[in-house]
């Protein structure tokens, strides 16, 4: 319950967000960020973003819920 | 001609980037079982992060781990450490016609008085949010109704509560109310290693709760109590990283405060994020599963914020919940037993059939050790 997720802000209009990440896009407000910029990337946790983040660890995490997808849909395949 | 010019350049990425993690591996667990060998006994790291608990046992780590190395999965999962008492206060609301239950997904199967919210869903009046302002947005929606939104979780989503209390009063959208279940994850490490029998030698510290109250929030443990606190992210090797530092700690004898995470943690934390919630909510006195009554250890709402209340609207007090017969989440969640442990594991209690909270949330010790651990 306490995973962010790494996205862009790809749209902003007072704290009122859209993000992007791996191509999944939704709304979500900087109300508790209020330094972050159009094209920042932030972590974003339960519709708000909480913290600023860079390049590399985004992609890092990115990595990792790839990986946990791909690692699901084998155990739903198996399992299945 | 050299067969390296036909390889691709993320393999060469790829293939360095494998070499580096190895390396760091090696190097990780030579510290983990120097400290250990050093120490002649078994050393004990409590996660307090359901994240944490869950990227361990994906990963592996654990079978890498020297064997004097126990990783124990404290109470950091919001879903685990709810205290039973507040699960039957959400099913109680649920029953009235005149509510409407926003809740995020994580709490609808967990088991109370007469069932869950997923087994009382069908008569529509619960609803699965993915923030605290789709539930504002339904209070919006549902002006017949008095939307009650579950607001549980540690200090990642009590500032996110805190913004739609604010807009709900300053809006005054009165058919709005939260029933307020943060819990702060420093009081509730203090009261573990305030317990008797406790067995913690170090803690890795929540990665995302620290974005919000900065590893400095972790001082006290260190210097009150003499436990090394090192902050980590989610990617495994940040968790081995992590480790390898809180190993080196106890190799030295000298417990510190440390953050791996630098890319996101920063000491002061987000100070916007603390001022919402020192705005809306006070620290109270409050009950966790099986742990009991913890000294100012939850949040709630304060001054004018106070009639969002769920509480005060609907008359309701608080009181401890009963513990599961049988059960022994609460040893689990203290990190006094694993899993395996209890007689009911795997047993009558699995995820499809959960007795305990530790079982209903994937995030659970419980669960995740049934899923990657058998």
């Amino acid at each position: 319950m306490c995973l962010a997720i790494p996205a862009r802000i790809v749209e902003l209009d007072k704290d009122k967000a859209v993000v992007d990440a791996m191509g999944n896009r939704w709304r979500a407000k900087t109300t508790l960020l209020p330094e972050a910029k159009l094209g920042d990337l932030v972590l974003i946790h339960a519709g708000f973003a909480i913290s600023l983040i860079d390049e590399e660890e985004a992609k890092k995490t990115w990595q990792l819920i790839k990986q946990i997808n791909e690692f699901q849909d084998t155990q739903n395949k198996l399992s299945g | 001609m050299c067969l390296c010019f036909f390889v691709p350049a993320e393999y060469d990425i790829r293939y360095t980037t494998y070499e580096i993690m190895l390396d760091t591996i090696h190097k990780a667990k030579s510290v983990m079982e120097a400290a250990c060998k050093d120490l002649g006994r078994r050393i004990n790291i409590m996660e307090v992060c359901g994240t944490h608990t869950v990227a361990i046992f994906r990963s592996g780590i654990r079978s890498i781990l020297p064997k004097n190395l126990k990783l124990l999965s404290g109470p950091g999962c919001p879903v685990c450490v709810t205290d039973q008492s507040y699960i039957d206060t959400v099913l109680q609301l649920a029953d009235r016609d005149d509510c409407l239950i926003a809740t995020y997904g994580d709490m609808i199967r967990v088991p109370g008085k007469g069932g869950s919210l997923e087994t009382k869903q069908p008569k529509a009046n619960v609803r699965v949010v993915l923030s605290s302002e789709d539930a504002l947005q339904l209070a919006k929606d549902n002006p017949a109704k008095q939307v009650v939104f579950i607001a549980v979780g540690f200090e990642t989503t009590a500032p996110a509560t805190a913004v739609v209390v604010k807009e709900a009063a300053a809006e005054s959208i009165d058919n709005f109310s939260i029933l307020a279940g943060h819990k702060l994850v420093v009081p509730a490490m203090r009261a573990l290693l305030s317990g008797k029998n406790h067995n913690i030698d170090a803690f890795l510290c929540p990665g995302h709760v620290s974005a919000i109250i900065g590893y400095g929030a972790f001082a006290e443990i260190v210097e009150d109590f003499g436990r090394p606190c090192v902050v980590a992210g989610f990617e495994p090797m940040q968790i081995i990283d992590g480790l390898a530092e809180v190993c080196r700690q106890l190799w030295s004898r000298k417990a510190e405060l440390k953050s791996v995470y630098a890319a996101v943690v920063t000491e002061k934390g987000n100070t916007s994020a603390q001022k919402i919630i020192a705005e809306c909510f006070e620290p109270a006195d409050g009950y966790w599963r099986e742990l009991g009554k913890i000294e100012k250890s939850t949040l709630k709402l304060k001054g004018k914020y106070g009639q969002f209340d769920a509480y005060r609207r609907f008359n309701i007090t608080e009181t401890p919940g009963e513990n599961t017969s049988g059960c022994r989440c609460g040893e689990v969640l203290c990190g006094l037993i694993e899993p395996p442990q209890c007689k009911l594991f795997g047993k009558s209690c699995n995820p499809r059939t959960p007795v305990g909270a530790c079982m209903v949330s994937s995030e659970g010790a419980c669960a995740a050790w049934y899923k990657y651990s058998r």
